[in-house]
Order: structure tokens, then C-alpha cells, then sequence
């Protein structure tokens, strides 16, 4: 098959309908930690550089719950998503917040100040080591006509649509989600009817934070953790918040599957190694031909 | 010396600026007026290159400068200041004003210099080394004005260079750019502070919703029923007396 | 401080780092300036785009790696002179430099946008050097042969084996040379109109343009100069350690190593790169000794104190160690101290 003058491979349809299938699991996944990107850009308008750190720290959280005690995955998610929160509101509060004392454009540097002493303090305390955990069915699942997904893939999908409806129902119905948006939308005028802005904004962070811890518990049975994963992920979720367009909840998920699909199918076509110059490419295309993305409000 | 024929400018759906001409002559004072959201400062971006119209025409000195980006029109003699501060605040106030004269001089040296003369043109001297950051706002206003000054403009555009200053800082900023056109640059300003305008300006532009509703005199305009209807709303032209020399609030 | 005292200062800082290998010969100390100097020229590079012209650049490996890729392939595959080939690799750099700033200055990408986007470039590269592997060798790097003939050294601009004085301290002063040069370029840039109008855009760009200042040719020529030296930098890794792949090229690393020593030193001076090399290396290397005393050697110690250093400093010192030392010199003249115009 020729594309720009590339001899590309080809392929049965059902192949590349079963990678594209694959790339909706991963884009799944991809959605909800774009999702807790996109959450604290909108609320605080800041780029979280920590945000792929955090995701490996929740990661081999999530290895050391199996490892030690035999804590399956998914349930580790009753322990690392809460603690998850907390780390991002203590993150928040007592780090970020009082290290910028407000001058914006400092915060994307201490982020990426946290996200250094982050992934080098998983070098330095688990050492450079893969750790993968292994449960019994990750090879188990169902056939789905062109592809097999194995029950990590589906529980990923799963997770992730559920999470973003229960994120949704909280920023819709309840007084805190209701503060959040107002907060969002409106600092100094939130500030003025009385909600407690610093509080919103770690509880924000916090919920960023979360929504890693899940992801995490979803990829622990499929990928092995090592300190420099996070760095790896922070590219591909930047790309689909900014592809999603920041700020923007369905932006978040539409990007993480549009990614999601593009990267497998770009590895499928272009290999395993250059299959990646497709994120790097969609992410630049982008940033100079519509940096507000397919869903996304101002360009900051 | 400046021209600026049938400017339209829309957002979307908004016309910001709907069909507006006026007319600077050299050496004049000329102010743009109107209420809140008329149009005034959508246009005078539109006069000094930050936005593109989608009809219309700027000329400059007999030349056509529609569309031309800021720094070009700031090389022919064209200079803007702003009505939120833009100080280098974290340059000295010397450095602040070097960086205007730099449009003409080359050397550093020679630009400093000249920076130190406009400094003292405009009653700066004290300020000179100073951190641009801690001016109080008045002292900022005169910045901006030096730092144009400084460019060795024709036409100094002055959008809203009175707001925030108390009647005495007022009175000062008017005296200065008297003296700057009495210097030989031409003025155009677009003001809320009425008492300015009537005091400095030869002839008066009125704005609202985007169009030009009246021109002529200071004196003339402000007994215009077209403008005092447009600040004080339908049927406030019935009553002069309440309308007063002092329209128009932010 | 006066103009005097400043220059006095620069002679000694210079006749100091001139003289030092001839007084402190140990080669575990040598090996230390040397690599400082290197991450000192890294931040130099870095600063000119991020410190005078307020550009936050994430990927500057983008432009060490194609020095250095520049210089090692072109004597890998055609045996040209080094000497020859580090101009190649500078212009490499400069023309990937103009490239981004091109597109990123066009499109009118400014603060985080223009952070992620030298990201994206220098993971792409990355991506890039590994898969083409008929152009750069893949993942396998490329190798440079050993000289290992004292008379070749000069030639072949390798140290390693050369005679005592060249062996001891031929890299050393490579990197002092580069260092020096930049950190000139540098200074020299900063009290002109072009440095000037850097700074101005750096404040505030639309004033900037309003003022005259064509803000897009500025920043092109800033990522170009910064460029330049940041390739050079990467002629200098090839020709010490003679090999290069695309981790150690196009990688974070390189990156953060040029941003955090040029903010801890102090954004938008020309000792801030030195000073905050010599700080976040010296603070790490001791680190790392001590750790190794209790724990053995584990790697990412020294990160994570570069990590904590940047956020103190980004927190508490925001001008960096420069301006803390200019801060505690005022204070220790007194207040009656003379003004100085200031050292851009």
C-alpha cells in the first residue's frame, strides 16, 4: 500500500479493524488520564507536568499492594484511589499553591520541578527494575469477532466510561462540582460568594489525581511499571487534552480514543518504533493549526 | 494626516465597528469618545495594527497603512499606548524608555541618552533608575507616554491614557500632551474623563454601537441630543440641563 | 558595584577557571569542571532563549542531540575531520532551531504551548533517530574509533591518548573555550539593541510591537543563537565520550539538566549558568557520596535534589544564586553603595 511514497504494509481489513479495536481499550484508558489533565487545566489553569509522575507513583503503588500482600488490582483501587486524592490535594495545597503564591507562569516549572524529584525518587527507592503484575486471567477474555480482547482490555473500557459518567455526575449535581465549575469558569467572582477557592483548587488537583489512581489500577495487569513511565505517558495525555481541546471533559474522551486508535494503528503501519511519531505529530499539527482543540474554549 | 475611511470590524455575529471615518489633521488633537462597549478601542486596534478590518481604509500621510502589523506602523511614525499599562517591569525605567528610542537609534549608548532626554521632557528624572515594576500608576501613564515618545512618532494614538488618575495627575498628563503636540506630534486619543476631552481636544469623534453618531467642536457635541441620548439613554436628551459638561463614566 | 569591581570579578572567575588545572591536578577534579562546564554550557545555550528572551524551551536536547549526532556520523560515515564537522553540526542546529522557532513563532505559540511544543519536537527526533536506522544507526548508536595516537590527538580532536598535557587537560579546556565563548556572545548580546529588544518581548510582547520591535525576528534570532550554542555543546559530548544514541541524545535528560541550571542560577545573566552548574553538581555529586557511604550506589539521587532545588529557588529566589549574591553584596556595601546600570 503506498501512502506519501512510504511502502507500507498491508493488511486484511480484520487486522486493522482488530488493531483499531485494540486502540479503543488503550484510548480508554488514555481518556481518563487525559481527564484528570483536562480537570485541573480547566479549574486551575495550569499544565500538570507531574500528572505522568503521579501515574507511575500510583502505578507501582498498586504493584507493591499485589506484591506484598496479594491485593488484587482492581480492589487495590478502594486504597490507591483515595490515597490518590489526598496526595493531590496535599500536592496542591501545600506545595504548588504555596510555592507559586499565584504568578502562573511559574507553576508549569514547578510542576516539572515535582514530576524530576517524582520520577527520580522511584529510581532511586525501586531502582530502574520492571515490575509487572500477573494475575491469573490476564490472558482470559472473549472473542469479539476480529480480535480477542482479554478481560484487563474490557475492564479498562469499563472502568474508564464509568468514572467519566460518575465525574460527570458529580460536576453536575453536587455543591462541590457545582463550586468546581463556578470556580473554573469565574475565579474572582467564586471568590466573592464565598467558596473557598485554595480548597476548590486542591480538591481539583486531588480529583486529578484519582482519576490516575484508577488508570493505574486498570494498566497495572497489562504493563509493567518503571520510574521513567510516567514520562512516556505524559506526552500522549498531553496530546489528547490538547486534541480534545483543554478544559473539555468530552474532549478528553473523544481525544483519548482518536489517539488511542491512531498510535496502534500507526504501529501496525509504520512499526513498532515509528508507530509513535504519530502522537508527536498530531500533537505539534495541532498546537499550530488549532490550539483549542476539537471541543476546547481560549488558547492561554 | 490620518485617514481612516469606513472601518468595519465584526466578531462573529457582533459588529464592533460598523462603517467608521475620521479625519486627523497634522499637528491636531483629535479624541475619539462614546459610552462602554461603543467601539473605541476595537478601532483604535484596528488604527494601530493589533486587528485587521474587514473593510475599510487607514492612511497615513497620504499612504496606505490598512492592515499593516504594529512594529511596521511604528516605523513609519504611527505609536500606541495602552490602556492597561504594558511597563518592562522588570527593566529600569531608563531601560524602559531605551527600548522606544531604539526603533531609531542603533546604538545603545545614543539610545540610553535619548531615553534620559524624553525622561526629562516629561519631568521623569527622579525615576530614571527605578524598577518599572514599582511605579505607582500615574508614574506608569507618564512611562507609556515617554516610551512612545521616544519612538519619534508623527501620530501618538492614546487610548484611555487618563483612566485610573485622580483630577491633579490629570491636569499634569494634559499639560504634558499639549506640550508634545505643541512639539510637533500629531494626537489622536479615544477618553472616558470628559473634562479631559473637552479641555485638550480641537474636534471630537462620538462612537456608539460602533458607528460614528456625531462629530464636530467639544462645545458643539456635548449639546448634541444624538450624543447625550447615547450616554444617558433614550429620552435624556429632553432634559440638557441634566446631562451636564460632565458625561460619560466607566 | 561598580564597573570596576565587576571587572575585577571577571578576570578572577576567568584566571581562575584558566589556571585551576595547573593547581589542582587530581583527575577526579578535573572530570568534575569538566562536566560542569558542560551543563554550564548547556544553561548558557538555554538561557539566551529562556533567561533573556522569556521562552521556556522543554526540549532543548533537540538541538545538543543534532550537534551531536551531526558531528558523530559525518566522521563515522565519511571520515571527515572533526574539526570540520563541528560546523556542520552548528549549522545542523541552528537550521532544526530556526525550524521550530519558525513554526512555533509563526503560529504565535507563547508560554506553555511553546514549552510543549519543543517537547514534542525533541520526542519526535527521538522517535526518529531510533527508526531510521540506515541514517543514524538506530538504537545501537554510532561509535567513533578510538585515537590512539598521541600525534593524531589534535587532529582527530581526541584526548584520550595525547601527550601528558593534552591528556590531563585537553578536554577541559575544549569545554572551558566553548563556555567562555558563549558566555562572551552573551554579554556582548545583551548590551546591544538587539539584547534590548529581546528583553522587551521577553516583558511584554505586545508593547513591544507597538514600540517598533518586530518581535518574530527577534525570537528567531534568539532560538538560533541559543541554538548554536547548544549544538556546540553537543560537539564537544562526541568528541569526549565518542558515542551517541538517540536516549542520550534526544533525550529528557539533556533537556532538564540546561533548564534547571540556568533558572537556579539566575534567569537572564551571563554567570547564572556557571554558578547554577557549579551549585546543583557540586550539591549533587556530595549527595551522591554520601548516599553511596550508607547505601551503595543507587542512581537518581542527584536528581531529586535538582528537582528540589528548582522548586526552592522557583518558590523563594526567584532571580536565582546571581541575584542572591548580588542581593547580599548591596547589603554588605551598605546602602550609601553606588547604583550600577546593571548586568543583563
Amino acid at each position: 500500500m503506498e501512502f506519501f511514497g512510504l511502502q507500507l504494509p498491508s493488511y486484511s481489513w480484520e487486522t486493522v479493524l482488530g488493531s483499531a479495536i485494540g486502540g479503543i481499550f488503550l484510548g480508554a484508558i488514555y481518556a481518563l488520564v487525559a481527564l484528570g489533565l483536562t480537570l485541573i487545566y480547566g479549574v486551575l489553569h495550569i499544565i500538570n507536568f507531574a500528572h505522568g509522575a503521579l501515574l507511575m507513583l500510583a502505578m507501582y503503588a498498586v504493584y507493591f499492594l499485589w506484591a506484598l500482600f496479594g491485593i488484587d488490582p482492581y480492589l487495590a483501587m478502594v486504597i490507591v484511589v483515595p490515597g490518590g486524592f489526598l496526595f493531590g490535594y496535599g500536592m496542591q495545597r501545600f506545595v504548588i499553591g504555596q510555592a507559586s503564591h499565584g504568578r502562573d507562569e511559574i507553576i508549569l516549572l514547578i510542576t516539572l520541578g515535582i514530576a524530576i524529584v517524582i520520577e527520580n525518587g522511584a529510581l532511586f527507592a525501586f531502582s530502574a527494575d520492571e515490575h509487572l503484575v500477573q494475575v491469573p486471567y490476564d490472558l482470559d477474555g472473549i472473542y469479539l469477532g476480529v480480535t480477542y480482547a482479554v478481560y484487563p482490555e474490557l475492564a479498562a473500557l469499563g472502568g474508564s466510561l464509568l468514572v467519566t459518567l460518575c465525574l460527570w455526575l458529580f460536576m453536575t449535581r453536587t455543591d462541590t462540582g457545582k463550586a468546581i465549575r463556578a470556580v473554573a469558569k469565574e475565579r474572582q467572582g467564586a471568590r466573592i460568594v464565598g467558596i473557598n477557592v485554595e480548597h476548590i483548587f486542591a480538591i481539583s488537583f486531588g480529583i486529578g489525581t484519582a482519576c490516575v489512581a484508577v488508570a493505574a489500577s486498570l494498566l497495572a495487569p497489562t504493563y509493567a511499571v518503571h520510574p521513567q513511565f510516567g514520562y512516556l505517558f505524559v506526552l500522549i495525555a498531553f496530546t489528547v487534552v490538547v486534541l480534545g481541546g483543554m478544559g473539555s471533559f468530552v474532549g478528553a474522551l473523544v481525544g483519548g480514543f482518536i489517539i488511542g486508535i491512531t498510535e496502534q494503528l500507526g504501529r501496525l503501519y509504520l512499526g513498532e518504533s515509528l508507530g509513535l511519531i504519530t502522537i508527536s505529530a498530531i500533537f505539534i499539527l495541532i498546537l499550530l493549526f488549532r490550539p483549542t482543540g476539537l471541543f476546547g474554549q481560549r488558547v492561554r | 494626516m490620518l485617514e481612516v475611511g469606513g472601518i468595519t470590524k465584526r466578531f462573529g455575529g457582533l459588529v464592533a465597528v460598523d462603517n467608521a471615518s475620521l479625519s486627523v489633521p497634522e499637528g491636531g488633537i483629535v479624541s475619539l469618545i462614546g459610552p462602554n462597549g461603543a467601539g473605541k478601542t476595537t478601532l483604535f486596534a484596528v488604527i494601530a495594527g493589533f486587528l485587521k478590518p474587514d473593510s475599510g481604509t487607514v492612511t497615513f500621510a497620504g499612504r496606505d497603512v490598512t492592515g499593516l502589523k504594529p512594529h511596521e506602523l511604528c516605523r513609519l511614525g504611527i505609536v500606541r499606548t495602552f490602556q492597561v499599562v504594558q511597563p518592562f517591569a522588570n527593566l529600569s525605567v531608563r531601560e524602559n524608555i531605551a527600548v522606544g528610542a531604539h526603533t531609531r537609534i542603533r546604538s545603545r549608548a545614543a539610545a540610553l541618552a535619548r531615553a534620559g532626554e524624553v525622561a526629562h521632557q516629561l519631568g521623569m528624572d527622579a525615576m530614571l533608575d527605578q524598577s518599572a515594576g514599582a511605579l505607582t500608576v500615574a508614574g506608569r501613564k507618564r512611562l507609556e507616554l515617554a516610551r512612545a515618545l521616544a519612538t519619534a512618532p508623527q501620530l501618538l494614538l492614546l487610548d484611555e491614557v487618563m483612566a485610573g488618575l485622580n483630577p491633579t495627575e490629570i491636569d499634569e498628563i494634559v499639560h504634558l500632551i499639549r506640550d508634545i503636540r505643541d512639539s510637533g506630534v500629531t494626537v489622536l486619543l479615544t477618553e472616558h474623563v470628559m473634562r479631559a476631552v473637552m479641555d485638550l481636544s480641537e474636534y471630537t469623534y462620538v462612537l456608539n454601537n460602533g458607528a460614528v453618531i456625531s462629530a464636530g467642536e467639544p462645545a458643539q457635541i456635548v449639546a448634541d441630543p444624538a450624543v447625550i441620548e447615547a450616554y444617558l439613554g433614550h429620552g435624556a436628551s429632553a432634559d440638557p440641563a441634566a446631562a451636564g459638561a460632565e458625561g460619560g463614566h466607566a | 558595584m561598580t564597573e570596576r569591581t565587576r571587572s575585577i570579578l571577571w578576570l578572577v572567575l576567568l584566571a581562575a577557571l584558566i589556571l585551576a588545572p595547573l593547581a589542582v591536578t587530581s583527575g577526579r577534579w578535573i572530570q568534575f569542571m569538566e562536566l560542569t562546564l558542560f551543563i554550564a554550557v548547556l544553561g548558557q545555550g538555554w538561557n539566551i532563549l529562556g533567561g533573556y528572551g522569556g521562552q521556556y524551551s522543554f526540549g532543548h536536547a533537540l538541538f545538543f542531540g543534532t550537534g551531536a549526532y551531526i558531528q558523530a556520523l559525518l566522521q563515522f560515515k565519511f571520515g571527515m575531520s572533526p574539526w570540520l564537522t563541528m560546523w556542520f553540526a552548528i549549522a545542523g542546529g541552528v537550521l532544526i532551531g530556526s525550524f521550530v522557532g519558525f513554526l512555533s513563532f509563526r503560529y504565535g505559540l507563547r508560554g506553555s504551548y511553546f514549552a510543549l511544543i519543543t517537547l514534542a519536537f525533541a520526542e519526535a527526533f527521538l522517535v526518529l533517530a531510533r527508526s531510521f536506522i540506515s541514517i543514524t544507526e538506530g538504537g545501537r548508536g554510532v561509535q567513533l574509533d578510538l585515537n590512539q595516537d598521541p600525534d593524531q590527538a589534535i587532529a582527530t580532536f581526541q584526548f584520550t591518548f595525547a601527550s601528558d598535557f593534552l591528556q590531563a587537560n585537553g578536554y577541559y579546556y575544549t569545554i572551558l573555550i566553548i563556555l567562555i565563548l558563549a558566555s562572551g556572545a552573551t554579554w556582548w548580546m545583551a548590551r546591544t539593541r538587539f539584547g534590548a529588544q529581546l528583553a522587551a518581548v521577553r516583558e511584554n510582547e505586545d508593547a513591544a510591537a507597538a514600540l517598533g520591535i518586530n518581535a518574530f525576528r527577534v525570537k528567531m534570532a534568539a532560538i538560533c543563537m541559543s541554538a548554536a550554542i547548544t549544538a556546540a555543546a553537543g560537539v564537544y559530548y562526541t568528541q569526549k565520550f565518542l558515542y551517541v544514541d538517540p536516549g542520550l541524545a534526544y533525550g529528557p535528560g539533556k533537556s532538564v539538566e540546561a533548564l534547571v541550571v540556568a533558572i537556579i542560577g539566575g534567569l537572564g545573566t551571563v554567570l547564572g549558568p556557571l554558578v547554577g552548574s557549579l551549585f546543583v553538581h557540586g550539591i549533587g555529586e556530595a549527595a551522591k557520596e554520601v548516599v553511596g557511604l550508607v547505601l551503595g550506589d543507587r542512581p537518581g539521587v542527584d536528581l531529586i535534589l535538582y528537582g528540589v532545588i528548582l522548586v526552592l529557588v522557583l518558590a523563594f529566589m526567584p532571580k536565582g544564586l546571581v541575584g542572591l549574591l548580588e542581593a547580599g553584596w548591596r547589603r554588605l556595601s551598605g546602602p550609601a553603595a553606588t547604583k550600577d546600570t546593571g548586568d543583563a
